[in-house]
């Protein structure tokens, strides 16, 4: 009970303090049209491969944007705490009887709806664009879902550094260090079949691949429910891991003040 | 006895029933090295009885701060004990969080919410709720004078505010034990000045035991009705302030040398005057203790002339808390508040 309370509290301190940055609010919205955009006319021409799989490159690229927008968002999400570290903010809450799942359940809470949120804009962007979507408004439920289980795991993780680290530069330097690797070891710009074969073997164990390639199939004329299921799966799986690891990183936390 | 009792706030009466009174908080021993093998605990024991103000003084680095954070639950000993409350730190943390209020060295105020909101998230973290939650912070901005600034985002508060709002916040729930580390460092000569009176009026008029840490010997001074001198992790003197400046008897007397390298000639002549007592040299600083500071000066000079050691100032002075801190640390408060590691 208390834990539900403190998380619902620690969502409200977010979002209010988000709604007062309005310019970082309008370029978290821009940055996925820029992409959606300009990827789209770069490798427009990607679909004449053969063997590539989707008839318009829009179609195939909006799912990737939704997962790649997600994760970058989620990637971030750990400079709030290192926030929270510095001001001081975060000694206040352990020496209360704040819950500590909450601290950790406020941000991801937040992301995840942030993540529905940019998930329709882009899906709505994209079909303005002209991409079609046959798996409909089911497939395009799926693919938040799959948005959603990608940006806690990844939130949680972020935020797990961010409490071990404790530095700004080394957060900034993981975080580009990591999140483009995972964007391009996967399927997000690419027809899997179309990678070099150890690229392939790579991205079968990137959660960002999962996402995209579940979140793709949904939106399909023709989903395939074995692989949705399984990679929602795997998706579950980490968030359970990673959000056990973060709550964990505030006893590493502690034994160092 | 009665009648002071009942003036007391409801939940002071509780620590002032008929047993034997606890201490308010209690260390025993405590022992903390960080990682990289600095010691900054070292065997740290004291403790304040309830309803008073307690000051652990030392120059930065001596292990204040991390006393602090044990005794709030925010770090742990690898050795020793400490209840604050009657609650034990380690066993009991979830109950002493209820119990107490933190004033951190850092702010601890979130700069993108209003002063007023700040103050709503601390009380319901706290359990409060709806009309108790906006009474109390309603009647904890006015008494600080922050209620019209209440609804601006307090990243445009000045420092003083700031930190009025710092103290609302470790206040919101009613602790019975504040802490306080390092509160008035920063602040303006006027808003360190609001800042004491209000530490003494939370103590004396609300019975609320308080810890401070502090290394400015003045605030020390004027506020702690008993102190602790911390230095490399443990405590070296203990008492009220007027205790410990009158364990030094007569003046104390501050002499610069022109030379630095004259310090062991000079060390060597003072040291066989029998008017002067307790000397101890610090680099081109020498300072001894005399019964009468006037009278011994000239013959100090008088030796040291004759010597060879030109002396660059002298002063004679009572004893200061400053005098209190060389005589148990072997070295000035200046230098070893510089030498620092924080």
């Amino acid at each position: 009970m208390r834990t539900l309370a403190h998380s619902f509290y620690m969502t409200l301190r977010h979002f209010r303090n988000l709604m007062r940055q309005p310019l970082y609010i309008a370029f978290t919205l821009v940055q996925p049209i820029i992409w959606l955009v300009l990827f789209g006319q770069l490798f427009k021409k990607v679909v004449l491969l053969p063997g590539f799989g989707a008839s318009a490159y829009v179609d195939f690229l909006t799912p990737g944007v939704v997962i790649m927008t997600v994760l970058f968002g989620a990637g971030w999400s750990g400079m709030g705490i290192i926030r929270d570290l510095d001001l001081g903010v975060m000694d206040r809450f352990l020496v209360s009887p704040a819950s500590r799942v909450a601290l950790i359940a406020g941000r991801l809470i937040q992301l995840a709806l942030i993540a529905v949120i940019q998930s329709v804009l882009i899906v709505v962007l994209g079909m303005i664009l002209g991409a079609r979507f046959p798996g409909g408004v089911r497939g395009v439920g799926l693919l938040i879902v799959c948005a959603v289980l990608l940006a806690v795991p990844i939130g949680a993780l972020s935020s797990a550094m961010a409490l071990v680290a404790r530095k700004e530069e080394t957060v900034i330097a993981a975080s580009n260090f990591i999140l483009l690797p995972l964007t391009f070891l996967s399927s997000v710009f690419m027809a899997g079949n179309l990678m070099p074969g150890w690229i392939q073997a790579v991205a079968r164990f990137n959660p960002v691949e999962w996402a995209v390639i579940a979140g793709r199939s949904a939106l399909s004329a023709h989903i395939s429910w074995p692989l949705v299921a399984t990679r929602i799966g795997f998706l579950v799986a980490l968030t359970i891991v990673t959000a056990g690891l973060a709550t964990r990183a505030f006893r590493i936390y502690q034994r160092s003040v | 006895m009665t009648l002071v009792e009942s003036s007391n706030s409801v939940r002071h009466q509780s620590s002032s029933s008929s047993q034997p009174e606890l201490p308010a908080i209690e260390a025993r021993n405590l022992v903390k090295t960080y990682r990289g093998g600095v010691r900054a605990l070292d065997g740290l024991s004291f403790r304040v009885e309830a309803g008073t103000i307690f000051g652990l003084l030392g120059p930065n680095g001596a292990g204040k701060s991390t006393t602090v954070k044990i005794l709030t639950t925010l770090s742990r000993p690898d050795s020793g004990e400490a209840q604050v409350a009657g609650l034990d730190v380690l066993r009991d943390s979830e109950r002493v969080r209820h119990a107490i209020g933190c004033i951190g060295q850092k702010s601890g105020v979130d700069s993108e919410a209003t002063g007023r909101e700040n103050l709503m998230l601390q009380g319901r973290i706290y359990g409060l709720r709806g009309t108790e939650l906006k009474r109390r912070i309603t009647e904890l901005l006015e008494r600080f004078g922050l209620d019209q600034a209440a609804d601006r985002v307090t990243r445009t508060y000045s420092g003083g505010m700031q930190r009025r709002l710092d103290v609302a916040m470790g206040l919101v729930h009613h602790p019975s034990v504040l802490f306080m580390d390092e509160p008035t460092t920063g602040l303006d000569p006027e808003a360190r000045a609001d800042m004491w009176k209000e530490i003494a009026r939370l103590a004396h008029e609300e019975g609320i035991t308080i810890l401070l840490t502090t290394h400015y010997l003045e605030e020390a001074d004027r506020l702690a009705q008993r102190l602790a001198i911390v230095d490399r992790g443990r405590v070296v003197a203990e008492g009220s302030p007027e205790e410990l400046k009158s364990e030094l008897r007569g003046d104390t007397i501050h002499m610069e040398l022109a030379q630095a390298e004259d310090a062991s000639k000079a060390h060597s002549v003072l040291s066989q005057l029998e008017e002067l007592r307790e000397l101890v040299i610090d680099t081109r600083m020498l300072y001894a203790r005399a019964d009468r500071g006037a009278t011994t000066v000239p013959l100090a000079l008088a030796a040291l002339e004759s010597a060879g050691v030109k002396v660059a100032s002298v002063t004679v002075a009572r004893p200061s808390l400053d005098d209190v801190y060389l005589r148990y640390a072997g070295r000035s408060f200046r230098e070893a508040d510089q030498g620092g590691s924080q």
